[in-house]
């Protein structure tokens, strides 16, 4: 069975692919259809990927690849690859994508560029199945890649407005810089190792051929690609702007396609960072520093969007401080869990910005009496980020927080713990301002949400809530399948301090309680403090720190190479063919057509000739 | 008999040439400038039979030689004229001034 089946795990991507050509090539013809064609053939996909995980299950590690391209002695190879960490990834991606094409079918029914729109969350999702499929890091850099243009397109999908292709650039360029690294370190990996496909760089690293230098080396340029693609400080500031794109594509971007691929490429390549303690603590800081950085940046946000982009910032800085606490289980298993309350928390934002009519949350309020199970659903999906003891989010961030407390990382231990802290206040900040707060109920005719709305959402918060079980202290079948074929070790479990779930469900509810008494009791606006409020509100002034100390001077050398250019290299340009031009105009003057004088010249110029033969005495 | 030295011989050439170099290059008219490459000619044909005679090394091919040169300077000064007839009628003038066909 599971031989029959396997070699076909290739057609995952390739179902989403083929919604993207068709919804290309006929735009026009198809435009009623699209959303149906898109959400049929990723629902076609998910099934693939549902049956590949349940043929694969017992699988560690199978290939199937064909030769691409072979060089002289180099093979580059083409496949497919099934792991217990890429059915993880597949299985999200997939469902993900199917609950975000059927809700966009009435979140984006009025598009006119609609067949457009499914065609590029075809491209975007078929990129981030294969980069979960690749055998070699060749075929994932290509993934990578096509994930970031599929990015660039949904964000910029709004052109007209220049904040949406402002922030499409940017999120390109921004990954871009975080991608030299990758291709950098790539580069080095193969050279080192002289291979790419992950199961020959496991060998030789297991081996420990490699030079501590080199590791450590490789494992910081890929861990930039990382950075770049989740968001991670100092590359973070794409992901807020990013806002501009539909809602339903923030949901797919932040919980499953574009922001995962950085958790998964260090996932994947874990042996290689397990082997450097330098690159395992960059890891560790960058993630952990970024959690709370990204965490106090969100109270202070007044855009529904920018709250849950700076979150989810947030909780992609808690996967990156579990991985580099050596805890591959719990880092993967808050992917997986966020994936389901993030991307929950973003379509029921799109309804609630649907209702008002705005982003802003101090427009907003009383939303729960009005949206009766849209409030239901969001608040399932604030339980759950927040850590409320039994919701998904509990068990995976009480995961992280145990593997950090393992790895005997305690200053980031207590960062983590204060984020938990952090995040519950500003999601119940966000919950009670936008659905218990004193707003204005809307006028206009209420309607009930359409099935394409529900079904979703509904779809979401079941994992949302019970995801949790999978991989919990007295429970870590997970945690063995997710690392077992990787480091053949089995998964020392998370033995927990009796105080940590404690503290942690302290945390969790301390932040709630705060939140309500500042919003709902007290009602204290956080504008009190002018300068700490101003400072959090613009995310630390991260943007106007790069406007000031990377756009400037950089605008400042192009200027100033402009005018070089314009000056100094067109003055010597210039007058350098105007001295050809005049050696020509009055050389051509020479050009008589006087057979006469040619005569002359000729004659002149051997009488000159022979003069010199007979005053030197013959040959020179 | 007293024969004439060979330095008469190339004398006599030498002012043929120049004058015949002369015509050709300052002449307008294109048939002086021809007959005064007729003149340049012959001086040449002077003194291959000067020195076929009295050189150093004195043998009959000088003088047949020139019998050649005669028979192609016939011919060239033919051609020649032809071409100077073919321009004639074409541009109507002979003077070489005004055939500056070469700059174009």
């Amino acid at each position: 069975m599971c031989d029959k089946l396997l070699p076909y795990a290739w057609l995952i991507p390739v179902f989403p692919f083929v919604s993207f050509i068709m919804l290309l090539a006929f735009r026009h013809r198809l435009q009623a259809y699209s959303s149906y064609i898109g959400s049929a053939l990723t629902g076609l996909s998910l099934v693939a990927a549902i049956v590949v995980w349940v043929t694969g299950w017992s699988v560690q590690s199978v290939q199937h690849t064909g030769v691409w391209l072979a060089f002289e002695s180099v093979e580059l190879q083409m496949g497919t690859w099934i792991t217990p960490l890429n059915l993880v990834m597949l299985n999200i991606v997939a469902f993900i994508s199917v609950c975000v094409h059927i809700y966009s079918h009435t979140y984006m029914k009025d598009e006119r560029r609609r067949s457009t729109y499914f065609a590029w969350l075809g491209l975007f999702t078929a990129a981030m199945l294969g980069l979960c499929l690749s055998p070699n890091l060749l075929q994932f850099y290509m993934c990578w890649e096509l994930v970031g243009l599929g990015s660039f397109l949904l964000i910029g999908f709004h052109f007209e407005e220049d904040k949406a292709k402002a922030a499409a650039k940017k999120a390109f360029i921004m990954t871009r810089i975080g991608d030299i690294g990758l291709l950098a370190g790539l580069i080095l990996l193969y050279w080192q190792t002289g291979s790419l496909q992950f199961t020959d760089i496991y060998t030789v690293i297991s081996s420990g051929e490699l030079e501590a230098f080199h590791v450590t080396l490789i494992s910081l340029l890929i861990f930039a690609g990382a950075v770049g693609k989740s968001g991670q400080l100092p590359l973070h500031t794409w992901l807020p702007d990013a806002m501009e794109g539909p809602t339903p594509v923030s949901a797919l971007i932040h919980a499953a396609t574009m922001v995962a691929a950085g958790v998964y490429l260090v996932a994947v390549l874990h042996p290689l960072f397990m082997a450097s303690d330098t690159a395992l603590t960059v890891v560790a800081v960058t993630g952990g520093v970024t959690a709370t950085v990204a965490a106090v940046i969100a109270i202070a946000q007044t855009d529904i969007k920018r709250i849950l982009a700076y979150s989810t910032i947030s909780q992609l800085g808690y996967m990156m401080l579990a991985l580099g606490s050596a805890a591959l289980a719990a880092g993967v298993f808050h992917l997986m869990t966020h994936a389901f309350f993030k991307a929950l928390l973003f379509l029921t934002a799109g309804v609630v910005i649907h209702h008002f009519k705005t982003r802003n949350i101090h427009q907003m309020g009383h939303a729960f009496s009005e949206l009766r199970f849209t409030g239901m659903t969001f608040l399932i999906g604030t339980l759950a980020i927040s850590g409320f003891p039994l919701f998904s989010g509990f068990f995976s961030k009480e995961a992280v927080l145990s593997a950090v407390w393992h790895d005997e990382r305690y200053l980031l231990f207590s960062l983590a713990l204060l984020t938990t802290f952090l995040t519950a206040f500003y999601m119940f900040r966000l919950f009670f301002i936008v659905f218990m707060g004193q707003g204005k109920p809307t006028s206009g005719p209420k309607k009930a949400l359409s099935m394409a709305l529900r079904l979703p959402i509904a779809a979401l918060s079941v994992p949302a809530i019970g995801a949790g079980f999978l991989y919990t202290p007295w429970f870590s079948a997970f945690g063995n399948w997710i690392t077992q074929w990787q480091t053949a070790q089995i998964d020392p479990g998370h033995e927990v301090p009796w105080w940590m779930m404690p503290s942690a469900i302290m945390c969790s509810l301390a932040g709630i309680m705060l939140a309500w008494v500042m919003y709902q009791k007290l009602r204290v606006p956080l504008r009190e403090l002018p300068y700490l409020h101003a400072f959090t509100l613009r995310g630390f002034y991260m943007d106007e720190l790069y406007h000031y100390t990377i756009k400037q001077p950089l605008q400042f050398m192009s200027t100033t190479t402009v005018y070089i250019e314009k000056f100094v290299v067109e003055t010597v340009m210039e007058s350098s063919s105007s001295f050809v031009k005049w050696v020509g105009k009055y050389g051509a003057r020479l050009q008589s057509g006087q057979v006469q004088t040619y005569g002359a010249v000729g004659f002149v110029g051997l009488s000159i000739l022979v003069f010199i033969l007979f005053w030197t005495g013959g040959y020179f | 008999m007293t024969s004439v030295p060979l330095n008469a011989y190339l004398m006599l050439a030498l002012i043929l040439f120049c004058i015949g170099l002369f015509g050709a290059l300052t002449k307008r008219n294109t048939v002086i400038v021809l007959i005064s490459i007729e003149l340049m000619l012959n001086a040449v044909n002077i003194n291959l039979v000067a020195f076929s005679k009295l050189g150093m090394h004195p043998s009959i091919t000088g003088q047949v030689f020139t019998l050649f040169t005669i028979t192609v300077a016939a011919a060239e000064a033919a051609v020649a004229l032809a071409i100077l007839m073919a321009l004639f009628r074409n541009r109507s003038t002979v003077q070489i001034d005004e055939m500056d066909g070469m700059k174009h």
